[in-house]
């Protein structure tokens, strides 16, 4: 994607699911202006016809308003189908994705830290090195434990790097307090909890670079709480993977 | 009922005029007390206020030194007079903290609460006028701690007014002061609460049955049952906090966190969710307390203004009770990512979208009881049909934020700050407003000057909405909540216009209170004296001298007929008042 709208209104959509949650903001707007527009327009002319003037008195008998009853009720089907017909589906098809295991995903562990995000690959072994509380330092920002084998080949970076068209499983953990992981333009957002593993789903349908930040106040520096994600080919993506293995020194094997 | 009524008489003899300090300081009069709690509110509101507008400086020129104050500042507060985040962080937590639980709350409840509903119901003073005192003073303490904490060397609360653990648990010792004050103004609501509830069941004059009260009277009944109900919760979460942070426990703490490369030394097994809910079981209900004395003291105006009974009242009471039991079953629409599971998501959509049924009710119901009327455009109406609008573009856009997949975008974002402010600033705020220019001259005997009034509502009006709109499109473009410096994000660069907007528009809204502070302050000497009944209203309180003596009434009131009688055919004047006898 070149040149990416930052401006008044949605950011670019890169996720092969956000055009549903546009589609969904977009008629749930449409919904409520059409609402708004209404009522307004009935309390103007109101605010005209019975106006305190000479020769004008209030009228003491109620109006018996059979529109004012249709008009609740018509409110309430129609929230009920906004509810049932579109977002519960919508939720639905979330959650099942997130349940599921998406086919050939890259998984990606992501470590949030006061102010900064850690993305953990599995490496070439496909498997997550162990982690540990105790094994945290300055040279091994993931926590990974030394002794085991697995987790020699594991990438920890500082940027996001997914490819293109193909699902991505993370799972977000916090070292110390809350962090949300929000991606405007992946229409995602999920806290991150100390204590607790959340796995969360999306995939991208174009290439590009964007950021992550993150959405839960998590101290002073949490405004600058913020990391690359670049968006690229499959080939491109490994490429970069063949680049990062060979930071580690594992060429050779 | 009645020998209760009688009860309550036999006190009014007891009320001497009393000397300086009984009288003003230490007053069990719940007139007085309305009238210490409306002053401490509206200086913590104006206080709260500057918070922010120092906030609105540095998101629209980020890093640049605030202008008249940033050089008085210290500075571990500011550098070179240019805010720092530390500090951002703690207006914001405090910014949110006095709004809503110094400002808004006292007002609604303690001031208008205290003044008006002892004498709408026709009672010589409140059930227990001692604990209302109390109350009060509960309320100083607590408002005097939490301001205090911006004088300590880590500064004031800095971790949101919701105290999220385990950031709050680690935070600097501003938190235990937030605490130790929620503490002590939780049990001046908790105080508050009980004694509304008592008085409003036990001392009600002869006639006022429970469909003749007015609708004010019912909205404080509903809200005083709310705060016995959900701030418990809080209360203990608090003092688990501050045991957390005191005496070694772990609530709130996960084990093996790691802080800044440092093991925290804790027990561990807690649960940061834990606090959420504890917070939100409160902070839910919370929400309709910040509403529902508003809609209250909007439908006294609107009927009066309208010269004509509300429409359906009794609806409106039904859907105020069903909203304040509903309002125990929604909390965890807060929560949407926290990882919870698709069923207990499900439910909290489906009760949330339920909630807004009465809500929508209440206020269709005041907006119907427009029609047929013969409307009066004084300043307290203009701000109570300000209020109708306003209150539904918070009430409708709390839709998309109720929803789950939508909510999942616009979380924590500016979406969700415009639409609590459009509930609570130019929605309970501007009902505030009607409330003061209503009951002003009762309270002082003074009118309000017409003029400057309607300057405060246009101003006030204009710039409400210059505040709060653009936040709406900024929150759609992805700008995050609680950024120091949202252009650090290239959606907060795109949207900076709408940050302007913004800023501009708070800082004229402040300028836009002058007339009032004029208005209020010279009224109270220079303007004409207010006639017993200047609107010419049914309820009771319009019915005792002006303004009202110790005892509030000259003899004791029997209820003829229910609250807004007002164009009865027949009638001798356009208003038939609760408790005068007419041969109909």
């Amino acid at each position: 994607m070149t040149d990416p709208y930052y401006g008044w209104w949605l950011p670019p959509n890169v996720s092969a699911f956000g055009a549903g949650v546009d589609d969904l903001l977009a008629i749930i707007h449409w919904f409520m202006l059409a609402l708004f527009v209404g009522w307004s327009i009935f309390i103007v002319y109101c605010l005209v016809r019975f106006r305190a003037r000479s020769g004008h008195a209030a009228v003491y008998e109620p109006i018996k308003a059979a529109f004012s009853k249709w008009l609740e009720v018509g409110v309430a089907v129609a929230e009920g189908v906004v509810l049932v017909a579109l977002a519960m589906p919508a939720w639905a098809a979330i959650k099942n994705i997130t349940a599921e295991t998406p086919e050939n995903p890259v998984i990606i562990r992501v470590v949030a830290e006061q102010y900064k995000w850690l993305f953990h690959y599995p490496g070439r072994d496909g498997e997550f090195g162990k982690t540990g509380a105790e094994f945290f330092s300055d040279d091994n920002p993931a926590g990974l434990d030394p002794d085991d084998d697995a987790g020699i080949d594991d990438i920890t970076v500082r940027g996001l790097h997914i490819p293109v068209d193909r699902p991505v499983i993370t799972r977000l953990n916090s070292k110390d307090v809350i962090h949300s992981f929000k991606i405007p333009v992946m229409r995602v957002t999920q806290d991150v909890i100390p204590g607790m593993e959340i796995a969360l789903w999306f995939q991208a349908n174009d290439t590009g670079k964007f950021q992550v930040g993150c959405a839960q106040l998590c101290g002073l520096g949490h405004y600058e709480m913020k990391a690359d994600l670049v968006i690229e080919s499959p080939e491109d993506f490994q490429g970069w993977l063949d680049e990062e293995h060979g930071y580690l020194g594992l060429d050779d094997e | 009922m009645r020998s209760t009524a009688t009860w309550g008489w036999t006190m009014s003899e007891a009320h001497p005029e009393l000397g300086f300090w009984r009288k003003y300081v230490f007053s069990t009069d719940h007139k007085t007390i309305g009238i210490q709690y409306g002053i401490s509110a509206l200086i913590f509101l104006l206080f709260g206020f500057c918070l922010m507008m120092m906030m609105r400086w540095q998101l629209a020129y980020p890093g640049e030194a605030i202008p008249l104050i940033g050089a008085l500042l210290p500075d571990r507060l500011v550098d070179q007079g240019a805010m720092l985040p530390d500090f951002y962080n703690q207006l914001g937590a405090m910014h949110g903290t006095i709004m809503v639980f110094m400002g808004i709350v006292p007002l609604a409840v303690g001031a208008f609460g205290n003044y008006v509903v002892p004498l709408q119901i026709g009672a010589p003073d409140m059930a227990f006028p001692r604990l209302n005192m109390m109350s009060y003073q509960a309320f100083v303490i607590g408002g005097v701690i939490m301001l205090s904490s911006f004088f300590l060397p880590g500064g004031a609360a800095s971790s949101g007014w919701t105290s999220y653990a385990p950031l709050a648990d680690i935070a600097t010792t501003g938190q235990t002061f937030w605490l130790v004050g929620m503490i002590f103004l939780i049990a001046s609501s908790l105080l508050g609460a009980l004694n509304f509830i008592v008085t409003i069941v036990h001392l009600r004059a002869e006639g006022m049955t429970f469909f003749r009260l007015p609708f004010f009277v019912w909205s404080q009944l509903v809200t005083a049952f709310l705060l016995l109900l959900a701030f418990p919760a809080l209360q203990a979460a608090a003092i688990f906090q501050l045991m957390d942070r005191l005496a070694g426990t772990s609530f709130f703490l996960p084990s093996g966190l790691v802080v800044g490369g440092e093991a925290v030394a804790a027990v561990g097994g807690g649960s940061p969710l834990l606090w959420q809910h504890l917070f939100w079981f409160l902070a839910h209900p919370e929400v309709y307390v910040l509403i529902l004395p508003g809609m209250g003291i909007i439908a006294e105006v609107i009927a009066n203004n309208t010269r004509k009974p509300l429409w359906g009242y009794r609806t409106m009471v039904y859907s105020l009770i069903f909203l304040g039991f509903m309002s125990f079953c929604v909390w965890a629409h807060h929560m949407f990512l926290t990882g919870m599971g698709t069923t207990m998501s499900t439910f909290f959509q489906i009760t949330t979208m339920i909630i807004s049924i009465p809500s929508v009710i209440i206020l269709s119901c005041l907006v119907i009881s427009l029609w047929g009327g013969s409307i009066r455009f004084t300043v307290p109406m203009l701000f109570a049909l300000a209020f109708l609008p306003m209150f539904g573009i918070g009430g409708l856009t709390g839709l998309p934020l109720g929803l789950a997949v939508p909510d999942v975008y616009l979380h924590d974002s500016y979406y969700v700050i415009g639409h609590f402010h459009y509930v609570v600033a130019p929605g309970t705020i501007f009902a505030m407003f009607a409330g003061i220019y209503h009951w002003y001259p009762k309270a002082t005997g003074r009118a309000m000057n017409v003029g400057l009034g309607k300057l405060h509502f246009w101003l006030s009006f204009a710039f409400m909405n210059g505040i709060f709109m653009p936040m709406m499109f900024e929150g759609m473009a992805g700008v995050s909540r609680r950024l120091f410096d949202p252009t650090v994000y290239n959606t907060g660069l795109g949207a900076h216009g709408l940050t302007l907007m913004s800023s501009w528009s708070a800082w004229g809204l402040a300028l836009s209170q002058i007339p009032f502070l004029i208005n209020f302050f010279w009224s109270m000497r220079k303007q004409e004296r207010a006639e017993e009944n200047p609107w010419q209203a049914t309820t009771l309180e319009w019915s005792t001298p002006t303004p009202p003596p110790h005892g509030n009434f000259t003899s004791p009131p029997v209820v003829e007929r229910g609250p807004y009688e007002y164009s009865v055919p027949g009638a001798p004047s356009d208003f038939s008042p609760q408790s005068v006898k007419q041969g109909v």
